[in-house]
């Protein structure tokens, strides 16, 4: 059953898309791990699946939603202290903590960047516990660019690469123009070491995923966040089924060699 | 101070070339060096040179009269500027800005392209050379004009 949890706070990132902070009016917040996400029930009008895009350490849970649909808007138009259900957290998180001592690339598009998000918090929590880190994010233009002012903290960092690109300049621009799979060439890594979490558009994550196998990354090393229309998000209504799996149950988070044979069939 | 040839052995472009292959474009190639803000070539003028970045990045960026130019590449180390002179008529068909310090090697093309058709087997080798990224750049923008992550 959803629980309700009350809008504490809501920054507003771009045009379209704004950060909630949700605090639960029951008990406290439940553990989640980064990569998981939980379902957000606007009253009235139906409930979408949202990763969380913050910190474990805030006692609320942090959500990032861009108005795409009717569920969407009417979660980025909520104020300050309105009340909404939630049910979660549900999936398989991305394997941080399993993969320490790895170089990592973390490869965004997008509004996917908000999904990683909480690994990155962790990686830079615990930064000792790996190798290289580097951070390649592709956004549509300047002007959408998703957590700018936090990717040039990240960036003041002397232990992790951070390397932004965007697919259309304005004339104010000044960093790099091109696909986020331009950026994977030029980064530092050591492909027999690193391991690669990606999220964004699917198309986008099937161009790094190649650009990745190029640079010699085995497939069993990249892991993708898949996004499907999801409805119990426990794996018994097949809304979200994906080839064998349900993507609500056995992912967002999927290793790519688990599903390289169906990532880029169109009928699945 | 190394020598063209040692650079080139070192750029990923040549990687694995033979050594033959290599001391040819070397023949061709001297040092070429633009400060942040100067131009590698402008749209329309002879492309009677391209460039293999070895430190640095430059703006490729097309400008309509009463608009700012449009940047809708970079390009940094191990890239190359230009296929323009591959194809006649031989003539830019955008600027090419340096946006930082950025070193390369220049290579003459009308040399290059004299040791193409003198020797077909090393023509064909470099033709094959240039296909592989020139590919990857086409599809690069296509997912580039795909606007992915636009609302759809």
């Amino acid at each position: 059953m959803p629980q309700p949890y009350r809008v504490a706070r809501v920054k507003r990132e771009l045009a379209d898309t704004v950060t909630l902070d949700l605090a639960p009016m029951v008990g406290t917040r439940p553990v989640f791990t980064p990569g998981q996400f939980n379902m957000l029930y606007a009253f009235g009008v139906g409930e979408v699946p949202i990763s969380m895009s913050g910190g474990q350490s805030h006692d609320v849970f942090v959500h990032t939603v861009r108005d795409v649909g009717t569920v969407s808007g009417a979660l980025a138009r909520l104020a300050p202290g309105a009340v909404i259900g939630l049910r979660g957290p549900f999936g398989a998180p991305w394997p941080i903590a399993a993969v320490a001592g790895a170089d990592l690339m973390i490869i965004a598009g997008g509004l996917g960047l908000a999904p990683l998000r909480p690994a990155i918090y962790q990686v830079l929590e615990n930064r000792d516990r790996y190798g290289r880190v580097v951070v390649l994010f592709g956004s549509r233009n300047p002007t959408e660019m998703l957590f700018r002012h936090e990717l040039e903290e990240w960036r003041q960092r002397l232990d992790v690469d951070i390397d932004v690109t965007v697919d259309h300049a304005d004339p104010a621009w000044r960093g790099n123009v091109g696909v986020v799979t331009k950026l994977i060439p030029r980064a530092a890594f050591d492909p027999q070491k690193a391991v690669a979490l990606i999220c964004g558009p699917e198309i986008m994550m099937r161009f790094t995923v190649n650009a990745l196998r190029e640079s010699g990354v085995a497939p069993q090393r990249i892991y993708v966040s898949m996004e499907r229309n999801m409805k119990c998000a426990i794996g018994l209504c097949g809304h979200c089924q994906f080839g064998p799996t349900f993507v609500c149950k056995d992912g967002p988070v999927m290793r790519f060699d688990r599903i390289a044979h169906i990532f880029a069939r169109r009928e699945i | 101070m190394a020598t063209v040839e040692e650079i080139l052995r070192q750029h990923p472009f040549f990687a694995s070339a033979p050594d033959e292959e290599v001391r040819l474009v070397a023949g061709c190639g001297r040092n070429r060096m633009f400060r942040g803000g100067e131009f590698l070539c402008h749209e329309g003028d002879p492309a009677d040179e391209f460039f293999l970045i070895r430190e640095g990045k430059v703006a490729l960026d097309i400008a309509a009269p009463g608009h700012a130019p449009v940047v809708f590449e970079t390009l940094g180390v191990g890239d190359f500027v230009g296929a323009s002179w591959l194809i006649p008529p031989y003539r830019w068909a955008f600027d090419a800005r340096a946006v930082e310090l950025t070193r390369t090697i220049g290579i003459d093309a009308a040399c290059l392209r004299g040791k193409c058709d003198a020797d077909h087997k090393f023509g064909y080798e470099m033709m094959k050379r240039f296909l592989v990224p020139l590919v990857k750049r086409l599809q690069e923008t296509r997912l580039q004009l795909l606007d992915v992550y636009g609302k759809h």
